[in-house]
């Protein structure tokens, strides 16, 4: 084992300080009595009592949630077929095609994503609301689903599936009995990164949507472009926490399962 | 057979129709007169007519870009943006990345969780967050002015420096992520064995480390460098009105202007400089995949 230089030491303390110390600032700072975000004041919980009170927001966030758990869950469906494709299709026409459809949303800039999508909505002549954002989104969060289920399809042992299939399932069956189980975490983790994408993206919201869907991103964009007020701070910490308790639990209940199988995987060992 | 033939199409179509035919209607209407697209833009949309439409091809909006130098200097000047800020992000995380692979086994999951973190939280509030203390009254400022080093406070929100400290803030994940997972591949003995062959530590670190993480490097880097280019949130909340970047002014163009045919025209070259930069970074993944095999 390397040991950790001096300065492995203080370039991790600095770094992690780095990333750390602006979100612990908004955090404190979302607890200020004083309107004056950058002057403390005293301890006080009234801007999260104002925030809760704020229709603006409250539907904002309704809209973005709706949208996130369609989007998201559409966009698992599809990606996981398309990793399907991907990784078990064999040959077809155009596969060059649609493996450059599945990799460039990836790298794309988000302004050209939104224009573009905004300008086949009003081609096609559909009205812009919550649907067209559902759309968008769909499209962009399944190419991440479908690189992260593929990641996990490539170093699936196929004969199981072969197996069933000789056993008399149908492919489906198949599918829904053995395959899926096995490709769950990573279904389930780009389940969650398609969430999270829906929830956090601005850009390609505010061109695909209509003035009857005010994602919450939008709603904080336009509010954050006044300045710095302590009801943003208490929502972003809102969110913060949430993101923070999420992801804390998930890499918990993924150790725990990992610990499972391997102690399974011993015990099927001893047993033969 | 049937079920294979569904399985490929719906996911073809599906990237089809909401991927590949909204990027020929950007082209089109980029190629489009600007007074043809003056709400409410059916005409630019009669696809039955391909032969007029070929007739009518006008690269009028192309050429318009190059007659107002703001577009020239709004594509350089994020380009200059890009490559700074990608370059300070590695000098940053390359050291955070190394001293997570020499870090002990049982420490790594919670670094690594520490870096993912971030990248779960809004992009926007991450931006948000340093809106307070860059500002003149804001924390940094504030800090600078108690311990002595300035006794004015600097300007830094709404210029080009907070745009600089933007990127690399939110990026940063990006950068140490595929450095790490390059460096944690190495065989530590080979270390040993530049420094048993007489390298010193900084030699050995230069010859034998940097090259065996050049994958990382190169990966990072584009995953830095390709979002930045086209960046809109950063620039726009922390950047000044003399900060020019493509991502601002297409948004611009569109939104404020209402100019679609020159928006698309500055998505379409936005495009063209980026597919460089994209080909090669798939090209290092794809050696990258097959060096694993």
């Amino acid at each position: 084992m390397m040991r950790l230089s001096w300065f492995n030491v203080v370039s991790l303390t600095l770094g992690f300080a780095f990333l750390y110390i602006p979100m612990i600032i908004l955090v404190i700072f979302s607890f200020n009595e004083s309107k004056l975000v950058t002057v403390w004041a005293g301890f006080s919980t009234k801007w999260y009592g104002e925030l809760l009170q704020n229709e603006a927001f409250l539907s904002a966030a309704w809209v973005t949630l709706k949208v996130a758990v369609m989007s998201s869950t559409l966009a698992t469906v599809l990606g996981t077929m398309a990793a399907h494709v991907l990784v078990r299709g064999g040959r077809f026409m155009g596969r060059t095609l649609f493996s450059g459809m599945i990799y460039a949303p990836l790298v794309m800039p988000e302004v050209i994503t939104g224009l573009s999508l905004l300008l086949l909505f009003i081609g096609i002549g559909l009205d812009r609301g919550v649907m067209t954002v559902v759309l968008a989104h769909t499209t962009f969060s399944m190419c991440y689903v479908s690189v992260v289920v593929s990641s996990r399809l490539v170093t699936f042992d196929r004969s199981l599936e072969e197996a069933a299939l000789d056993l008399g399932c149908s492919p489906l069956d198949a599918f829904r009995l053995v395959t899926l189980p096995i490709i769950a975490p990573a279904v389930i983790s780009g389940w969650l990164l398609a969430f999270t994408l829906s929830l956090d993206d601005l850009v390609i919201a505010s061109f695909t949507t209509g003035p009857s869907a005010t994602t919450l991103p939008i709603k904080i964009f336009s509010a954050v472009r006044l300045g710095v007020s302590p009801e943003i701070n208490a929502l972003s910490t809102l969110m913060i926490g949430i993101v923070t308790v999420g992801v804390i639990s998930a890499s918990l209940i993924s150790k725990q399962n990992l610990i499972r199988q391997r102690k399974e995987e011993r015990q099927a060992v001893r047993a033969q | 057979m049937m079920r294979r033939f569904l399985l490929i199409s719906v996911p073809y179509f599906w990237l089809l129709i909401l991927f590949l035919v909204p990027f020929v209607i950007v082209l089109k209407i980029s190629l489009s007169d600007t007074a043809l697209s003056i709400p409410p833009y059916t005409p630019t949309f009669d696809w039955s007519d391909m032969g007029a439409f070929f007739r009518a091809l006008d690269f009028e909006n192309f050429l318009f870009l190059t007659e107002d130098d703001l577009y020239w200097k709004a594509y350089l000047s994020s380009l200059k943006i890009a490559v700074i800020s990608t370059f300070f992000t590695l000098l940053i995380g390359y050291p955070i990345a190394y001293g997570m692979a020499r870090a002990p086994e049982e420490w790594r999951p919670t670094l690594m969780m520490l870096v993912i973190l971030p990248f779960w939280t809004s992009f926007l509030i991450r931006v948000y967050a340093w809106m307070g203390i860059l500002s003149s009254e804001g924390f940094l400022n504030q800090f600078l002015l108690w311990t002595g080093i300035i006794s004015e406070p600097l300007t830094i929100l709404n210029t080009n420096t907070a745009v600089y400290i933007g990127i690399v803030y939110t990026y940063l994940p990006f950068m140490i992520l595929p450095i790490y997972s390059a460096l944690d591949r190495m065989d530590g003995s080979l270390i040993e064995a530049a420094e048993d062959l007489g390298c010193s530590r900084l030699l050995a670190f230069w010859l034998v480390t940097v090259p065996l993480s050049r994958n990382g490097i190169i990966a990072g880097s584009f995953l830095v460098f390709i979002p930045a280019l086209g960046e809109f949130v950063i620039p726009s909340l922390l950047g000044g009105s003399g900060t020019l970047m493509i991502g601002k002014v297409l948004w611009e163009e569109f939104f404020s202007n209402r100019d679609w045919p020159v928006a698309s025209a500055v998505a379409v070259v936005l495009l063209l400089i980026l597919v460089i930069p994209i080909v090669l970074f798939q090209r290092n993944q794809q050696k990258q995949a097959e060096a694993e095999q």
